[in-house]
């Protein structure tokens, strides 16, 4: 039996439509990530598949039920974690790990919860006086605490701590082991890539791409050379010079489609350094998903509160 | 039967350590009661043959209406923006033994506050004439009533409204609700206003079943069934999950 399957979902807020038409499946071990821009429609598909609203058209099925209309049945089998809050204000990382514990049949023990996502330090504090990070491994907790089939992670990552982000994939990792099927939401290309089977990205409540990582960046562009210039150089020598096409992808980047040999660096390095022209930056590799995302978007993917995103900064420059 | 267990204890747990609750829950009864019978600042209804007769109801009402409509809105409602009514909706426990744990810890929480009103009463020479089933059966419809009122407010407003409109008709009610004073010693326009809120009809049928005796009469009895319908019904129509 296939673990989520979901057939032509349309999911619209008034006259706003939020999905439009999206169909999926994922598996007991797979862990399928939802990537797409702020409003592209994660939340509201994967809310809808966590049975809190009723689908404006098309079949949601998970572990063979209706989660709109069975929650209650589905309930013991799933885990959830809310893109934030979720835990009563006044109550503190033991209590709610306590009230949670309670409500499942067979939970997991609760020391060992503290431990895989490191809350010895935070357990008398209170869920409103907890940091970001602290906040999100407690509702990390909380979503596996009663030994889910399916676990749902909106935005696990989004303003979390490097504890929390190595909690996250270190949970993962053990979800996938034993065959729970894990449905993520991410804006954050890195995780997408590093944890996911399977990747779907979603843009204006559509699936514009669907694939392993791996899939997709080959997809894209395959191996390329990045680097950034003054705006203008003169494309068709640089592309006899290096034996590649280049391309200036926006103003001043440009995009040279070949592997990123030590030679061709070289010769490009040197016809920059003939030209006296200065060079920003350059990097060499393999697309990222940011890429990916772009080439079939047209768009760069927007930070949701994400501090630090390097690559990100450096594209804006 | 194990979830709704675990939740009735947090939910009684959470009330009786939260300090601004307790104070509109238990203080401020237990302070209207011993002032104002020792004091007798305000007036008592003529048929009262103690102050206590008057108060120890009045301030059942108040304690009731504090714990059904003030405490139960407050908290209901952070629970609603903080998403705790939301992530809870996919736990196995589910909405039915969530609201059932809430009525739980709103009795148990009502049967401390008559018990501390009830022993203080007695102290200041409270002697209770009336009738124990009316009591009973008042107390639980005007709980239906204010409750009804508190999950409206938490289920359709903004947590900090709801502090100020449920601290707001608190205070009103407390002037108007037959609690500190008779509402017959009310102008006659808010008298009759008086008379069709549910604070006024619980401390007449409170006043009688465990004040000074005698039939409760018939227009608090309506007030009341009709409170305690329309309340639940109207919070349950309306109430949004989600902020």
């Amino acid at each position: 039996m296939t673990t989520i399957e979901v057939n032509d979902l349309y999911i619209a807020y008034g006259e706003k439509i939020a999905v439009a038409g999206i169909s999926l499946q994922a598996q007991s071990g797979e862990v399928l990530t939802i990537l797409g821009p702020n409003g592209a429609g994660k939340t509201s598909t994967v809310e809808s598949i966590e049975g809190y609203r009723k689908p404006s058209k098309g079949s949601i099925k998970v572990l063979g039920l209706d989660p709109y209309v069975d929650l209650s049945k589905l309930a013991p089998s799933i885990g959830v974690m809310l893109q934030n809050g979720g835990i009563y204000p006044r109550m503190t990382p033991l209590q709610a790990l306590q009230l949670f514990h309670g409500y499942y049949k067979n939970p997991l023990e609760i020391e060992y919860l503290i431990k895989l996502t490191n809350l010895e330090g935070a357990l008398k504090t209170s869920y409103r006086q907890l940091s970001g990070g602290e906040k999100q491994r407690l509702s990390l907790a909380l979503a596996i605490i009663g030994r889910p089939k399916v676990v749902f992670l909106d935005e696990p990552t989004a303003g979390i701590d490097p504890e929390g982000r190595l909690a996250v994939r270190e949970v993962i990792r053990n979800l996938k082991s034993q065959g729970v099927c894990v449905l993520l939401t991410t804006h954050e290309l890195d995780e997408a890539q590093r944890l996911s089977d399977r990747i779907i990205i979603l843009d204006h409540g559509k699936i514009v791409a669907e694939g392993s990582p791996e899939d997709l960046m080959t997809a894209a562009h395959g191996d390329n050379i990045r680097f950034s210039a003054p705006i203008g150089l003169n494309l068709a020598e640089l592309a006899s010079t290096l034996d590649a096409e280049v391309i200036e992808e926006r103003a001043g980047e440009y995009l040279v489609s070949t592997a990123a040999t030590p030679e061709r660096i070289a010769r490009l390095t040197s016809f920059l350094a003939n030209r006296n022209i200065a060079i920003g930056d350059i990097r060499a590799g393999r697309s990222s998903l940011e890429d990916v995302f772009f080439a079939l978007t047209g768009k760069e993917i927007e930070p949701e509160e994400s501090p630090n995103n390097r690559r990100r900064s450096r594209r804006r420059r | 039967m194990k979830p709704y267990m675990t939740q009735a204890k947090t939910e009684i747990k959470l009330a009786l350590t939260q300090g601004e609750s307790l104070l509109v829950t238990i203080g401020i009864p237990v302070i209207v009661l011993i002032g104002l019978s020792l004091t007798k600042a305000l007036p008592l209804p003529k048929t009262a043959h103690s102050a206590t007769d008057f108060l120890v109801p009045g301030t059942m009402t108040l304690a009731i209406m504090a714990t059904g409509m003030v405490s139960t809105s407050i908290a209901t409602g952070v629970e609603r923006s903080y998403g705790v009514l939301k992530r809870l909706g996919t736990t196995p426990l589910g909405r039915p033994a969530l609201l059932m744990a809430k009525i739980t810890s709103i009795l148990v929480l009502e049967i401390i506050q008559l018990a501390v009103l009830a022993i203080i009463g007695v102290l200041l020479g409270w002697h209770p004439v009336g009738n124990a089933i009316f009591f009973v059966i008042s107390a639980v419809l005007a709980t239906a009533a204010f409750a009804g009122i508190g999950l409206f407010m938490a289920g359709t407003m903004k947590s900090e409204v709801i502090i100020g409109a449920a601290n707001g008709i608190y205070l009103i009610l407390l002037f108007i609700g037959g609690i500190i004073m008779p509402i017959s010693s009310l102008p006659g326009a808010l008298e009759s206003f008086a008379r069709l809120l549910p604070a006024a009809a619980l401390s007449e049928a409170l006043y009688h079943s465990v004040g000074i005796g005698g039939g409760v009469p018939l227009w608090a009895w309506l007030n009341l069934i009709i409170w305690a319908i329309a309340a639940p019904l109207i919070a349950s129509k309306t109430f949004k999950w989600e902020q």
